[in-house]
């Protein structure tokens, strides 16, 4: 059994992002770029189910432009099979995005398709279930746990106030949350091998014209900006006066 | 056209936030029709029908549709879709789980948890863990999108009921089955909808310490206790009271974070509290630029003298 992975590359989680002084955009020039937290979650399991000898191969892909590549690289370095890279100039969207892994699906077959639960550069959470809708197979979104059978994977999601455990027949979709797993430590002779790996490329373009897939954005940033600040805090001194200030907001009652 | 509203509810009660959802879906000024999907929801329905400008509620009822697999449901929120101009909800694990599914059948792209709604197509979102806010303009027929509840003060209910149309369906052989699931239970207000919430950090040194020191002070003020992910990880609590983006987003009256650092992934998910207040021993914790109150001194001393000094 196959398993296909998706790796988006972002900001670096640790990177706060400044705003073009015009507005029109985040400058992410020079910025610390990474894999998605999320979709190192979902390599991680997916080498967890290789090492279980649940899985023969893991094929990664990522969309994006050739820097890209150093995504992929570390994929090879925490253990995956075989990367794909659909290069394209521009970023994708969720659906577009999930359009163009549809294609990869159909061509790979791979039982198991994980995603990360959510991008954190755009803060959308939804391509899992986009390809899952595409591909018409069942979903299991926001996954903390799964379990392997025969032909179906046992998932525990996460819902707001509790989980929440499905059987899916394969193949499915499963997006991860951070609660899977930990991901492991990438050790620097294997990012060293890592570089001698072949990395297969499609161009992203072509690809969509050749199937007839519209990948052109949906949404059109207009302007981006600082979010409304808080009001400067207060210090206190002492537990006395922090009751006090507390005690003098209105609604508040402690 | 007309305005459709997945409404979320657990089979016996509407979730509150269809009340923003409904707020949030008058900006359009068509009419607004609330989809309910499950098993046994006469009440259910009957309560989206006294909400205060709605005008007509869709109940599709069925053994199968009770546990409200995204599978079935985006399904019967796609084969009705293109009668509607817009298709919203609250922002929730539930939308996030059914919505986007939804849009893809209907070849939309989905715009999430709006902030604010500034034109029949435009939207400002947080992008970048909150950092950032984007204004967005979408160019979909239908516009798909979750809004983000607190920002949609709730509609009103009365003792009139509008129309509510069943909608017949045949059982689907999906192969998605649901298993079980698992409530936190807890004597305390659940985290999500609690007035006031008290977290707690790696510092806390033991899962002992992280019981001994906060629940207490949680008890005292009748709180729902979160915890950041530090404390997750070295096993202080369990993982469903995580507050962040990982985790759940907490908009209380009143956070107490106690020896938490205020990554912006914590943040993320209490920055929209009504009052907060940070203790750290750290005069330059991140935590203090979000707090409205903060006290630099060692949480082992403050908290129980806090916990002491209320009533
Ligand atoms: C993709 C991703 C998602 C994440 N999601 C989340 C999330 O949802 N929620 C979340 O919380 N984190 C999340 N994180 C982790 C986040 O980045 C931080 O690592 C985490 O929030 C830190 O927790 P902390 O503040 O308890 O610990 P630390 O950063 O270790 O901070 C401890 C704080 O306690 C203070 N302190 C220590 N001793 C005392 C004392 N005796 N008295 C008073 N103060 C004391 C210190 O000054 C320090 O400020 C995520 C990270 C990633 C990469
Ligand atoms: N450009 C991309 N390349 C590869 N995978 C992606 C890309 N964009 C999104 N994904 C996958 O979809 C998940 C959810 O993304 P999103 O819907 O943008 O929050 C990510 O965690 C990735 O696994």
């Amino acid at each position: 059994m196959k398993i296909l992975v998706a790796a988006k590359r972002v900001v670096d989680y640790n990177v706060k992002v400044s705003i073009k002084p015009d507005g029109t955009d985040v400058d992410v020039a020079g910025v610390k770029m990474s894999i998605n937290p999320y979709d190192e979650n979902a390599i991680e399991e997916a080498l967890r189910l290789k090492a279980k000898g649940i899985t023969t191969e893991v094929v990664v892909v990522s969309i994006g432009t050739a820097a890209n590549q150093d995504v992929l690289r570390r994929a090879f370095a925490m253990g995956v099979d075989r990367a794909i890279l659909v290069e394209n100039d521009s970023n994708l969207q969720p659906l577009a995005v999930a359009k163009v892994l549809k294609s990869i699906v159909s061509r790979e077959q791979p039982k198991l398709i994980l995603l990360g639960k959510l991008s954190i550069d755009d803060d959308t959470s939804h391509t899992g279930q986009m390809l899952a809708a595409l591909l018409d197979y069942p979903q299991g979104a926001f996954v903390s746990s799964l379990d392997v059978n025969e032909n179906e994977v046992v998932v525990t999601r996460e819902i707001d106030g509790g989980t929440e455990t499905l059987a899916l027949k394969l193949p499915a979709v499963i997006t991860a949350d951070q609660r899977l797993n930990e991901p492991r430590f990438v050790k620097l002779p294997n990012l060293m091998l890592a570089r001698k790996k072949v990395i297969e490329i499609i161009n992203g373009a072509e690809l969509a014209i050749k199937l007839g897939i519209d990948i052109e954005p949906r949404q059109q940033l207009l302007k981006v900006a600082e979010p409304p600040k808080r009001k400067t805090g207060i210090k206190v001194g002492s537990v006395t006066e922090l009751l006090e200030k507390l005690n003098a907001h209105e609604g508040i009652h402690i | 056209m007309k305005t459709l509203i997945l409404a979320e509810h657990n089979g016996i009660e509407l979730n509150p936030t269809v009340l923003q959802s409904v707020t949030a879906a008058q900006f359009w000024e068509a009419p607004i029709e609330i989809f309910v999907v499950g098993s046994n929801i006469n009440a259910v329905a009957q309560q989206a029908a006294s909400i205060v400008g709605v005008s007509r509620i869709l109940q599709i009822d069925a053994e199968h549709l009770a546990p409200q697999l995204a599978e079935d449901v985006a399904e019967l929120i796609a084969s009705i879709g293109v009668e509607y101009q817009v298709i919203l909800s609250t922002h929730s694990s539930y939308s996030r789980n059914i919505l986007p599914r939804a849009a893809a059948l209907l070849d939309v792209d989905v715009i999430s948890d709006a902030l604010e709604i500034h034109a029949d197509n435009t939207y400002v979102r947080a992008i970048y863990s909150g950092n950032v806010n984007a204004t967005i303009q979408s160019k979909d027929a239908i516009q798909i999108l979750t809004v983000h509840g607190n920002n949609f003060v709730a509609a009103n209910s009365n003792n009139s009921q509008v129309e509510i149309a069943k909608i017949a369906v045949q059982a689907t052989q999906y192969q998605s089955r649901w298993v079980s699931e698992a409530r936190f239970e807890s004597a305390r207000p659940a985290l999500s909808s609690a007035k006031v919430v008290v977290s707690g950090g790696g510092s806390l040194g033991s899962a002992a310490g992280f019981d001994h020191l906060l629940s207490p002070l949680a008890d005292k003020l009748g709180a729902a206790l979160g915890a950041s992910r530090a404390a997750i990880e070295a096993g202080f609590a369990s993982s469903d009271i995580l507050v962040g983006q990982s985790g759940i987003v907490v908009a209380p009256d009143l956070y107490i974070a106690v020896g938490i650092s205020g990554a912006i992934q914590h943040t993320h998910g209490m920055k929209d509290s009504k009052v907060i207040v940070a203790i750290n021993q750290d005069p330059d914790a991140p935590i203090f630029q979000v707090a409205d109150y903060w006290l630099v001194g060692d949480l082992f001393k403050v908290v129980p003298e806090l916990t002491a000094t209320l009533q």
